[in-house]
Protein backbone atom coordinates (compact mmCIF):
# COMPACT_ATOMS: atom_id res chain seq x y z
CA UNK A 1 0.00 0.00 0.00
CA UNK A 2 1.89 2.79 1.22
CA UNK A 3 5.83 3.06 0.70
CA UNK A 4 6.23 5.41 3.98
CA UNK A 5 7.49 3.85 6.99
CA UNK A 6 5.55 5.97 9.71
CA UNK A 7 3.66 3.82 11.45
CA UNK A 8 0.07 2.71 10.80
CA UNK A 9 0.72 4.26 7.70
CA UNK A 10 -1.17 1.10 5.45
CA UNK A 11 -4.09 0.79 7.68
CA UNK A 12 -4.05 5.19 7.51
CA UNK A 13 -3.95 4.10 3.74
CA UNK A 14 -6.90 1.79 3.25
CA UNK A 15 -8.85 3.57 6.08
CA UNK A 16 -8.89 6.58 3.99
CA UNK A 17 -9.67 4.80 0.54
CA UNK A 18 -12.60 2.59 2.26
CA UNK A 19 -14.03 6.35 3.99
CA UNK A 20 -14.05 7.93 0.49
CA UNK A 21 -14.96 5.20 -1.80
CA UNK A 22 -18.61 5.71 -3.09
CA UNK A 23 -20.92 3.23 -0.98
CA UNK A 24 -22.19 1.25 -3.74
CA UNK A 25 -19.13 0.88 -5.51
CA UNK A 26 -17.58 -1.07 -2.11
CA UNK A 27 -21.04 -2.81 -1.69
CA UNK A 28 -20.13 -4.32 -5.17
CA UNK A 29 -17.13 -5.25 -5.00
CA UNK A 30 -18.22 -6.83 -1.12
CA UNK A 31 -20.65 -8.89 -3.38
CA UNK A 32 -18.31 -10.01 -5.82
CA UNK A 33 -15.38 -11.13 -3.28
CA UNK A 34 -18.19 -13.17 -1.34
CA UNK A 35 -16.94 -11.94 1.72
CA UNK A 36 -19.21 -13.15 4.78
CA UNK A 37 -16.87 -13.36 7.91
CA UNK A 38 -18.03 -14.30 11.49
CA UNK A 39 -18.29 -11.22 13.95
CA UNK A 40 -19.62 -9.47 17.00
CA UNK A 41 -20.79 -5.50 16.17
CA UNK A 42 -19.04 -3.41 18.69
CA UNK A 43 -20.47 -0.33 17.70
CA UNK A 44 -23.42 -0.34 15.17
CA UNK A 45 -23.43 1.84 12.52
CA UNK A 46 -23.87 5.49 14.06
CA UNK A 47 -24.28 8.73 12.21
CA UNK A 48 -23.02 12.10 13.19
CA UNK A 49 -21.18 14.69 12.14
CA UNK A 50 -17.61 16.29 12.24
CA UNK A 51 -16.54 19.52 12.06
CA UNK A 52 -14.22 20.44 9.31
CA UNK A 53 -12.05 23.20 9.73
CA UNK A 54 -10.10 25.31 7.95
CA UNK A 55 -7.13 28.05 8.32
CA UNK A 56 -7.34 31.97 8.12
CA UNK A 57 -5.68 33.13 4.88
CA UNK A 58 -4.94 29.23 4.18
CA UNK A 59 -2.19 28.73 6.62
CA UNK A 60 -3.15 30.86 9.97
CA UNK A 61 -5.63 30.57 12.89
CA UNK A 62 -8.00 27.30 12.70
CA UNK A 63 -11.69 27.71 12.18
CA UNK A 64 -14.99 26.16 11.77
CA UNK A 65 -15.70 26.08 7.90
CA UNK A 66 -18.97 23.95 8.60
CA UNK A 67 -19.98 20.19 9.24
CA UNK A 68 -19.98 17.20 7.08
CA UNK A 69 -22.12 13.68 7.99
CA UNK A 70 -20.08 10.43 8.62
CA UNK A 71 -21.04 7.16 9.51
CA UNK A 72 -19.05 4.80 12.21
CA UNK A 73 -19.30 1.04 13.16
CA UNK A 74 -16.66 -1.48 14.80
CA UNK A 75 -16.84 -4.87 14.65
CA UNK A 76 -14.97 -7.93 16.02
CA UNK A 77 -13.87 -10.88 14.20
CA UNK A 78 -14.49 -14.11 15.82
CA UNK A 79 -11.06 -14.61 14.80
CA UNK A 80 -10.23 -11.50 17.60
CA UNK A 81 -9.45 -8.79 14.89
CA UNK A 82 -10.86 -5.37 15.65
CA UNK A 83 -12.03 -3.08 12.69
CA UNK A 84 -13.20 0.34 12.57
CA UNK A 85 -14.99 2.00 9.77
CA UNK A 86 -15.18 5.78 9.36
CA UNK A 87 -17.03 6.69 6.12
CA UNK A 88 -18.33 9.83 4.31
CA UNK A 89 -22.25 10.28 4.36
CA UNK A 90 -25.03 8.56 6.06
CA UNK A 91 -24.66 4.86 4.48
CA UNK A 92 -24.54 2.15 7.36
CA UNK A 93 -24.10 -0.59 5.43
CA UNK A 94 -21.03 1.90 4.05
CA UNK A 95 -19.49 2.61 7.49
CA UNK A 96 -20.28 -1.76 8.40
CA UNK A 97 -18.36 -3.11 5.12
CA UNK A 98 -15.22 -0.73 5.90
CA UNK A 99 -15.06 -1.66 9.26
CA UNK A 100 -15.11 -5.07 8.33
CA UNK A 101 -12.23 -5.07 5.55
CA UNK A 102 -10.57 -2.90 8.17
CA UNK A 103 -10.60 -6.54 10.18
CA UNK A 104 -9.68 -8.42 7.49
CA UNK A 105 -6.99 -6.65 6.50
CA UNK A 106 -5.44 -7.17 9.92
CA UNK A 107 -5.83 -11.14 9.29
CA UNK A 108 -3.63 -13.89 7.24
CA UNK A 109 -6.21 -12.82 4.40
CA UNK A 110 -4.99 -9.60 4.00
CA UNK A 111 -3.64 -9.89 0.50
CA UNK A 112 -6.79 -11.25 -1.04
CA UNK A 113 -8.52 -8.27 0.55
CA UNK A 114 -6.23 -5.86 -0.75
CA UNK A 115 -6.68 -7.40 -4.14
CA UNK A 116 -10.46 -7.63 -4.33
CA UNK A 117 -11.18 -4.57 -2.24
CA UNK A 118 -8.61 -2.09 -1.96
CA UNK A 119 -6.72 -1.88 -4.90
CA UNK A 120 -10.12 -1.61 -7.03
CA UNK A 121 -11.30 1.28 -5.10
CA UNK A 122 -7.97 3.09 -5.08
CA UNK A 123 -7.86 2.43 -9.05
CA UNK A 124 -11.50 3.98 -9.32
CA UNK A 125 -10.57 6.94 -6.81
CA UNK A 126 -7.51 7.55 -9.10
CA UNK A 127 -9.21 7.43 -12.32
CA UNK A 128 -11.46 9.73 -11.21
CA UNK A 129 -9.02 12.23 -10.34
CA UNK A 130 -7.07 11.66 -13.31
CA UNK A 131 -9.85 12.43 -15.56
CA UNK A 132 -10.90 15.82 -13.45
CA UNK A 133 -7.20 16.46 -13.61
CA UNK A 134 -7.28 15.97 -17.25
CA UNK A 135 -10.02 18.27 -18.00
CA UNK A 136 -8.75 21.09 -15.87
CA UNK A 137 -5.72 20.66 -18.06
CA UNK A 138 -7.19 21.21 -21.32
CA UNK A 139 -9.03 24.56 -19.77
CA UNK A 140 -5.65 25.83 -18.78
CA UNK A 141 -4.64 29.22 -20.70
CA UNK A 142 -1.65 29.75 -22.61
CA UNK A 143 -1.00 32.98 -22.95
CA UNK A 144 0.89 34.83 -26.12
CA UNK A 145 2.05 37.85 -26.48
CA UNK A 146 1.19 40.15 -29.53
CA UNK A 147 3.75 42.42 -31.17
CA UNK A 148 3.85 45.75 -28.84
CA UNK A 149 4.33 49.06 -30.33
CA UNK A 150 7.34 50.57 -29.84
CA UNK A 151 6.10 53.87 -28.78
CA UNK B 1 -45.70 38.36 20.78
CA UNK B 2 -48.30 35.91 19.93
CA UNK B 3 -50.46 33.55 21.22
CA UNK B 4 -51.52 30.18 21.11
CA UNK B 5 -55.20 29.65 19.38
CA UNK B 6 -56.98 26.88 19.03
CA UNK B 7 -58.57 25.94 15.65
CA UNK B 8 -57.32 25.58 12.48
CA UNK B 9 -56.28 22.02 12.37
CA UNK B 10 -58.36 21.32 9.42
CA UNK B 11 -57.24 24.20 7.70
CA UNK B 12 -53.66 23.50 8.42
CA UNK B 13 -54.04 20.03 6.97
CA UNK B 14 -55.82 20.51 3.82
CA UNK B 15 -52.72 23.43 3.18
CA UNK B 16 -50.47 20.94 3.62
CA UNK B 17 -52.02 18.33 1.07
CA UNK B 18 -52.38 21.11 -1.48
CA UNK B 19 -48.46 22.19 -0.77
CA UNK B 20 -47.76 18.53 -1.48
CA UNK B 21 -49.73 18.33 -4.48
CA UNK B 22 -48.12 21.55 -5.99
CA UNK B 23 -44.83 20.56 -4.84
CA UNK B 24 -45.42 17.53 -7.07
CA UNK B 25 -46.70 20.02 -10.11
CA UNK B 26 -48.53 18.23 -13.33
CA UNK B 27 -48.45 14.59 -13.16
CA UNK B 28 -48.04 13.93 -16.67
CA UNK B 29 -44.18 15.06 -15.97
CA UNK B 30 -41.59 13.07 -14.73
CA UNK B 31 -41.06 13.42 -11.01
CA UNK B 32 -37.35 15.37 -10.05
CA UNK B 33 -35.24 12.33 -8.29
CA UNK B 34 -32.70 13.48 -5.86
CA UNK B 35 -29.78 12.28 -8.09
CA UNK B 36 -31.09 14.63 -11.08
CA UNK B 37 -31.05 17.57 -8.91
CA UNK B 38 -27.73 16.64 -7.31
CA UNK B 39 -26.48 15.99 -10.76
CA UNK B 40 -28.20 19.04 -12.68
CA UNK B 41 -28.82 21.32 -9.74
CA UNK B 42 -25.47 21.08 -8.45
CA UNK B 43 -24.97 25.32 -7.57
CA UNK B 44 -27.96 25.45 -5.64
CA UNK B 45 -27.08 22.12 -3.66
CA UNK B 46 -23.68 23.38 -3.38
CA UNK B 47 -25.21 26.80 -1.78
CA UNK B 48 -27.23 24.97 0.44
CA UNK B 49 -24.49 23.17 1.90
CA UNK B 50 -22.61 26.29 2.45
CA UNK B 51 -25.29 27.75 4.27
CA UNK B 52 -27.33 24.85 5.81
CA UNK B 53 -23.56 24.61 7.33
CA UNK B 54 -23.37 20.66 6.25
CA UNK B 55 -21.85 18.85 3.55
CA UNK B 56 -23.95 15.86 2.53
CA UNK B 57 -24.97 16.87 -1.18
CA UNK B 58 -28.20 14.20 -0.94
CA UNK B 59 -29.29 15.73 1.74
CA UNK B 60 -28.81 19.40 0.50
CA UNK B 61 -30.47 17.97 -2.71
CA UNK B 62 -33.70 16.32 -0.52
CA UNK B 63 -34.02 19.98 1.34
CA UNK B 64 -34.11 21.57 -2.58
CA UNK B 65 -36.83 19.14 -3.97
CA UNK B 66 -39.17 19.49 -0.48
CA UNK B 67 -38.69 22.97 -0.49
CA UNK B 68 -39.57 23.46 -3.90
CA UNK B 69 -36.91 25.30 -4.82
CA UNK B 70 -37.10 28.04 -2.11
CA UNK B 71 -33.13 28.06 -1.30
CA UNK B 72 -34.04 29.32 2.38
CA UNK B 73 -36.57 27.21 3.19
CA UNK B 74 -34.27 24.46 2.26
CA UNK B 75 -31.13 25.49 4.11
CA UNK B 76 -33.84 25.72 7.11
CA UNK B 77 -34.67 22.16 6.54
CA UNK B 78 -30.78 21.45 6.70
CA UNK B 79 -30.10 23.58 9.23
CA UNK B 80 -32.83 21.65 11.33
CA UNK B 81 -31.60 18.41 10.59
CA UNK B 82 -27.99 18.73 11.36
CA UNK B 83 -29.16 19.78 14.86
CA UNK B 84 -30.12 16.09 15.64
CA UNK B 85 -26.83 14.64 14.62
CA UNK B 86 -24.30 13.86 17.25
CA UNK B 87 -20.99 15.90 16.87
CA UNK B 88 -17.99 13.13 16.56
CA UNK B 89 -15.34 15.52 16.57
CA UNK B 90 -13.44 18.17 14.63
CA UNK B 91 -11.00 17.75 11.44
CA UNK B 92 -7.77 18.92 11.40
CA UNK B 93 -7.67 22.27 9.63
CA UNK B 94 -7.86 21.65 6.03
CA UNK B 95 -4.78 21.81 3.60
CA UNK B 96 -5.73 23.56 1.07
CA UNK B 97 -2.88 23.51 -0.92
CA UNK B 98 -3.13 19.41 -1.14
CA UNK B 99 -6.37 20.53 -3.33
CA UNK B 100 -7.39 19.09 -6.44
CA UNK B 101 -7.82 21.83 -8.36
CA UNK B 102 -10.59 21.98 -11.16
CA UNK B 103 -10.25 26.10 -11.55
CA UNK B 104 -7.51 27.97 -10.19
CA UNK B 105 -6.93 31.59 -11.22
CA UNK B 106 -5.01 34.92 -10.37
CA UNK B 107 -5.98 38.18 -11.56
CA UNK B 108 -2.73 39.24 -9.95
CA UNK B 109 0.14 37.05 -11.81
CA UNK B 110 0.14 36.07 -15.24
CA UNK B 111 2.65 33.44 -15.07
CA UNK B 112 1.68 31.98 -11.89
CA UNK B 113 3.86 28.35 -11.56
CA UNK B 114 1.09 26.31 -12.02
CA UNK B 115 -1.06 28.20 -14.49
CA UNK B 116 -4.67 29.80 -15.13
CA UNK B 117 -6.72 27.02 -14.74
CA UNK B 118 -10.52 28.31 -15.90
CA UNK B 119 -12.22 25.21 -15.02
CA UNK B 120 -16.31 25.15 -15.48
CA UNK B 121 -16.84 28.24 -15.58
CA UNK B 122 -19.90 30.70 -16.80
CA UNK B 123 -17.06 33.45 -17.40
CA UNK B 124 -16.44 34.18 -21.29
CA UNK B 125 -20.22 32.78 -21.85
CA UNK B 126 -22.25 34.97 -23.54
CA UNK B 127 -25.04 35.07 -21.14
CA UNK B 128 -27.64 34.24 -24.08
CA UNK B 129 -30.07 31.69 -23.74
CA UNK B 130 -29.41 28.51 -25.22
CA UNK B 131 -32.57 27.59 -26.44
CA UNK B 132 -30.87 23.92 -27.64
CA UNK B 133 -31.00 22.69 -23.73
CA UNK B 134 -34.86 23.52 -23.56
CA UNK B 135 -34.92 20.85 -26.33
CA UNK B 136 -32.28 18.40 -25.89
CA UNK B 137 -29.74 17.40 -23.54
CA UNK B 138 -27.35 15.68 -25.22
CA UNK B 139 -23.81 15.02 -23.49
CA UNK B 140 -20.80 17.35 -24.63
CA UNK B 141 -17.55 16.34 -25.28
CA UNK B 142 -14.88 17.47 -22.79
CA UNK B 143 -11.56 17.81 -24.20
CA UNK B 144 -8.97 16.33 -21.90
CA UNK B 145 -5.24 16.63 -22.25
CA UNK B 146 -2.22 15.92 -20.39
CA UNK B 147 -1.14 18.00 -18.07
CA UNK B 148 0.71 18.85 -14.75
CA UNK B 149 -0.69 17.79 -11.62
CA UNK B 150 -3.44 19.93 -10.32
CA UNK B 151 -2.36 20.40 -7.16
CA UNK B 152 -0.66 24.08 -7.05
CA UNK B 153 0.89 25.80 -4.55
CA UNK B 154 -0.35 28.67 -3.27
CA UNK B 155 0.19 32.44 -5.19
CA UNK B 156 0.09 34.20 -1.59
CA UNK B 157 2.67 31.96 -0.56
CA UNK B 158 5.20 34.17 -3.03
CA UNK B 159 4.14 36.72 -1.62
CA UNK B 160 4.96 35.69 1.80
CA UNK B 161 8.82 34.73 0.97
CA UNK B 162 9.28 38.41 -0.21
CA UNK B 163 7.97 39.39 2.96
CA UNK B 164 5.31 41.74 0.98
CA UNK B 165 2.27 40.49 3.03
CA UNK B 166 1.44 40.41 6.05
CA UNK B 167 1.64 36.81 7.87
CA UNK B 168 -0.99 35.15 9.10
CA UNK B 169 -0.96 34.91 13.21
CA UNK B 170 -1.87 31.32 14.71
CA UNK B 171 -4.89 30.78 16.54
CA UNK B 172 -6.57 28.17 19.16
CA UNK B 173 -6.48 24.33 18.36
CA UNK B 174 -9.98 24.44 18.70
CA UNK B 175 -11.71 27.65 17.44
CA UNK B 176 -14.68 29.13 19.02
CA UNK B 177 -18.44 27.64 17.55
CA UNK B 178 -21.10 29.79 17.28
CA UNK B 179 -23.42 26.46 16.18
CA UNK B 180 -22.38 25.88 20.41
CA UNK B 181 -21.73 29.29 21.76
CA UNK B 182 -23.60 32.24 21.28
CA UNK B 183 -21.92 35.15 18.69
CA UNK B 184 -20.80 37.70 21.73
CA UNK B 185 -19.07 40.46 21.00
CA UNK B 186 -16.33 41.61 20.22
CA UNK B 187 -15.86 38.44 17.87
CA UNK B 188 -12.25 37.58 16.77
CA UNK B 189 -11.41 36.41 13.35
CA UNK B 190 -12.00 32.62 13.20
CA UNK B 191 -15.57 33.47 14.78
CA UNK B 192 -16.11 35.92 12.35
CA UNK B 193 -14.79 33.58 9.43
CA UNK B 194 -17.28 30.94 10.55
CA UNK B 195 -20.44 33.19 10.17
CA UNK B 196 -19.40 34.47 7.08
CA UNK B 197 -18.74 31.23 5.49
CA UNK B 198 -22.25 30.39 6.34
CA UNK B 199 -23.95 33.82 5.86
CA UNK B 200 -26.22 34.54 3.47
CA UNK B 201 -24.84 34.75 -0.46
CA UNK B 202 -26.78 38.00 -0.91
CA UNK B 203 -26.22 39.85 2.15
CA UNK B 204 -22.30 39.04 2.24
CA UNK B 205 -22.53 39.82 -1.87
CA UNK B 206 -24.18 43.35 -0.89
CA UNK B 207 -21.57 43.75 2.18
CA UNK B 208 -18.27 43.44 -0.15
CA UNK B 209 -20.15 45.47 -2.96
CA UNK B 210 -20.08 48.48 -0.79
CA UNK B 211 -16.78 48.17 0.26
CA UNK B 212 -15.78 48.97 -3.22
CA UNK B 213 -17.94 51.26 -3.93
CA UNK B 214 -15.96 53.16 -1.41
CA UNK B 215 -17.73 52.58 1.88
CA UNK B 216 -15.07 51.52 3.87
CA UNK B 217 -11.26 51.49 1.21
CA UNK B 218 -11.04 48.22 0.08
CA UNK B 219 -9.52 47.82 -2.92
CA UNK B 220 -8.98 44.03 -3.10
CA UNK B 221 -6.96 41.99 -5.91
CA UNK B 222 -7.83 38.49 -6.38
CA UNK B 223 -4.63 36.74 -5.47
CA UNK B 224 -6.41 33.64 -6.29
CA UNK B 225 -9.35 31.73 -6.36
CA UNK B 226 -9.02 27.95 -6.34
CA UNK B 227 -12.25 25.31 -6.61
CA UNK B 228 -11.48 21.87 -6.26
CA UNK B 229 -11.61 18.73 -3.95
CA UNK B 230 -9.50 18.09 -0.66
CA UNK B 231 -9.64 15.40 2.03
CA UNK B 232 -11.26 16.36 5.48
CA UNK B 233 -8.61 14.26 8.20
CA UNK B 234 -9.60 13.66 11.53
CA UNK B 235 -7.82 11.81 14.62
CA UNK B 236 -9.93 8.74 15.12
CA UNK B 237 -9.53 7.75 19.10
CA UNK B 238 -9.64 4.62 19.04
CA UNK B 239 -7.28 3.77 16.29
CA UNK B 240 -4.89 6.60 17.98
CA UNK B 241 -4.11 8.18 14.65
CA UNK B 242 -5.80 10.29 11.67
CA UNK B 243 -7.32 8.90 8.85
CA UNK B 244 -9.60 10.91 5.86
CA UNK B 245 -12.83 10.80 6.46
CA UNK B 246 -13.88 12.04 3.29
CA UNK B 247 -13.50 14.53 0.64
CA UNK B 248 -14.97 18.29 0.37
CA UNK B 249 -15.21 20.21 -2.62
CA UNK B 250 -14.48 23.72 -2.07
CA UNK B 251 -13.92 27.32 -3.27
CA UNK B 252 -11.26 29.17 -1.66
CA UNK B 253 -10.45 33.31 -2.45
CA UNK B 254 -7.22 35.11 -1.29
CA UNK B 255 -6.95 38.80 -1.73
CA UNK B 256 -4.57 41.13 -1.37
CA UNK B 257 -5.41 44.31 -0.05
CA UNK B 258 -2.58 47.26 -0.02
CA UNK B 259 -2.28 48.64 3.52
CA UNK B 260 -0.06 51.69 4.02
CA UNK B 261 1.40 50.71 7.27
CA UNK B 262 0.82 51.71 10.89
CA UNK B 263 2.93 52.54 13.60
CA UNK B 264 3.82 48.86 14.40
CA UNK B 265 3.44 47.71 11.01
CA UNK B 266 5.58 48.60 7.75
CA UNK B 267 3.80 49.01 4.18
CA UNK B 268 2.81 46.05 2.56
CA UNK B 269 -0.17 44.13 1.12
CA UNK B 270 -2.82 42.51 3.73
CA UNK B 271 -4.81 39.50 3.22
CA UNK B 272 -8.75 38.84 3.24
CA UNK B 273 -9.88 35.16 3.15
CA UNK B 274 -13.12 32.92 1.83
CA UNK B 275 -13.53 29.39 1.80
CA UNK B 276 -17.31 28.12 1.40
CA UNK B 277 -18.21 24.70 0.88
CA UNK B 278 -18.89 23.92 -3.03
CA UNK B 279 -18.45 25.45 -6.09
CA UNK B 280 -19.38 28.85 -4.45
CA UNK B 281 -17.05 31.50 -6.26
CA UNK B 282 -19.15 34.50 -5.87
CA UNK B 283 -19.86 33.73 -1.99
CA UNK B 284 -16.00 33.08 -1.67
CA UNK B 285 -14.87 36.24 -3.02
CA UNK B 286 -17.39 38.26 -1.17
CA UNK B 287 -16.42 36.66 2.04
CA UNK B 288 -12.52 37.70 1.63
CA UNK B 289 -13.87 41.02 1.04
CA UNK B 290 -16.23 41.93 4.04
CA UNK B 291 -13.58 39.86 5.96
CA UNK B 292 -10.59 42.25 4.98
CA UNK B 293 -13.15 45.17 5.98
CA UNK B 294 -13.93 43.64 9.64
CA UNK B 295 -10.16 43.84 10.47
CA UNK B 296 -9.66 47.32 10.17
CA UNK B 297 -9.04 47.24 14.50
CA UNK B 298 -6.55 44.61 14.19
CA UNK B 299 -5.00 46.89 11.40
CA UNK B 300 -4.64 49.47 12.82
CA UNK B 301 -7.07 51.11 10.02
CA UNK B 302 -9.44 54.21 11.04
CA UNK B 303 -12.98 53.31 11.24
CA UNK B 304 -14.93 55.42 8.79
CA UNK B 305 -18.48 54.11 10.21
CA UNK B 306 -18.62 51.66 7.20
CA UNK B 307 -21.37 49.19 7.58
CA UNK B 308 -18.97 46.43 6.43
CA UNK B 309 -16.67 47.17 9.06
CA UNK B 310 -19.16 46.97 11.94
CA UNK B 311 -19.57 43.42 13.42
CA UNK B 312 -22.23 44.17 14.73
CA UNK B 313 -24.21 44.80 12.02
CA UNK B 314 -22.60 41.90 9.69
CA UNK B 315 -22.79 39.39 12.09
CA UNK B 316 -25.96 39.88 13.57
CA UNK B 317 -27.92 40.44 9.90
CA UNK B 318 -25.80 38.03 7.96
CA UNK B 319 -27.34 34.55 8.59
CA UNK B 320 -30.80 34.03 6.63
CA UNK B 321 -32.49 31.40 8.89
CA UNK B 322 -32.11 33.96 11.88
CA UNK B 323 -33.14 36.67 9.62
CA UNK B 324 -36.28 34.67 7.65
CA UNK B 325 -37.39 33.46 11.51
CA UNK B 326 -37.77 36.74 12.83
CA UNK B 327 -38.96 38.61 10.03
CA UNK B 328 -41.52 35.57 9.05
CA UNK B 329 -43.11 35.36 12.55
CA UNK B 330 -44.79 38.70 12.00
CA UNK B 331 -47.49 36.79 9.53
CA UNK B 332 -48.19 34.81 12.49
CA UNK B 333 -51.45 35.35 14.80
CA UNK B 334 -51.35 38.48 16.71
CA UNK B 335 -54.20 38.95 17.38
CA UNK B 336 -53.73 40.00 21.01
CA UNK B 337 -51.25 42.05 20.57
CA UNK B 338 -52.87 43.97 17.71
CA UNK B 339 -56.11 44.22 20.06
CA UNK B 340 -54.26 46.28 22.25
CA UNK B 341 -52.79 48.36 19.86
CA UNK B 342 -56.10 48.96 18.49
CA UNK B 343 -57.46 50.30 21.82
CA UNK B 344 -54.68 52.53 21.97
CA UNK B 345 -55.45 54.13 18.75
CA UNK B 346 -58.94 54.68 19.67
CA UNK B 347 -57.97 55.71 23.02
CA UNK B 348 -55.86 58.12 21.53
CA UNK B 349 -58.34 59.52 19.27
CA UNK B 350 -61.36 60.20 21.75
CA UNK B 351 -58.98 62.12 23.97
CA UNK B 352 -57.45 64.31 21.05
CA UNK B 353 -61.18 64.63 19.98
CA UNK B 354 -62.20 65.60 23.27
CA UNK B 355 -59.18 67.94 23.62
CA UNK B 356 -60.32 69.79 20.46
CA UNK B 357 -64.06 70.02 21.31
CA UNK B 358 -62.61 71.30 25.12
CA UNK B 359 -60.80 73.99 22.98
CA UNK B 360 -63.30 75.30 20.75
CA UNK B 361 -65.65 75.50 23.83
CA UNK B 362 -62.97 77.88 25.70
CA UNK B 363 -62.89 79.55 22.29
Amino acid sequence: MDGSNAPNAARKAWLSVLAKAPAAHLADLWIKAGLDPAHDVLRAPEIGAVMVRGRAGAVGAPFNLGEMTITRCSVRLATGEVGHGHVQGRDKNHAKQAALTDALMQTSEAKAVEAQIITPLLKAAERRRATRAAKAAATKVDFFTMVRGED
Amino acid sequence: MYVAVKGGEKAIDAAHSWLAEERRGPLDVAELSIEQIKGQLKLAVNRVIAEGSLYDPDLAALAIKQARGDMIEAIFLIRAYRTTLPRFGGSEPLNTEDMACDRRVSATFKDAPGGQVLGPTFDYTHRLLDFKLAAEGEATHTPQSEGDANTKPHIMSFLDREGLIQPEPGGAECPPDLTREPLELPTNRPLRLQSLTRADEGFILGMAYSTQRGYARNHAFVAELRIGSCPVEMDIPELGFSIEIGEVELTECETVNQFQGSKTEPPQFTRGYGLVFGMSERKAISMALVDRALRWEELGEDNVGAPAQNEEFVLYHADNIQATGFLEHIKLPHYVDFQSELELIRKLRREATSCHRQQEAAE
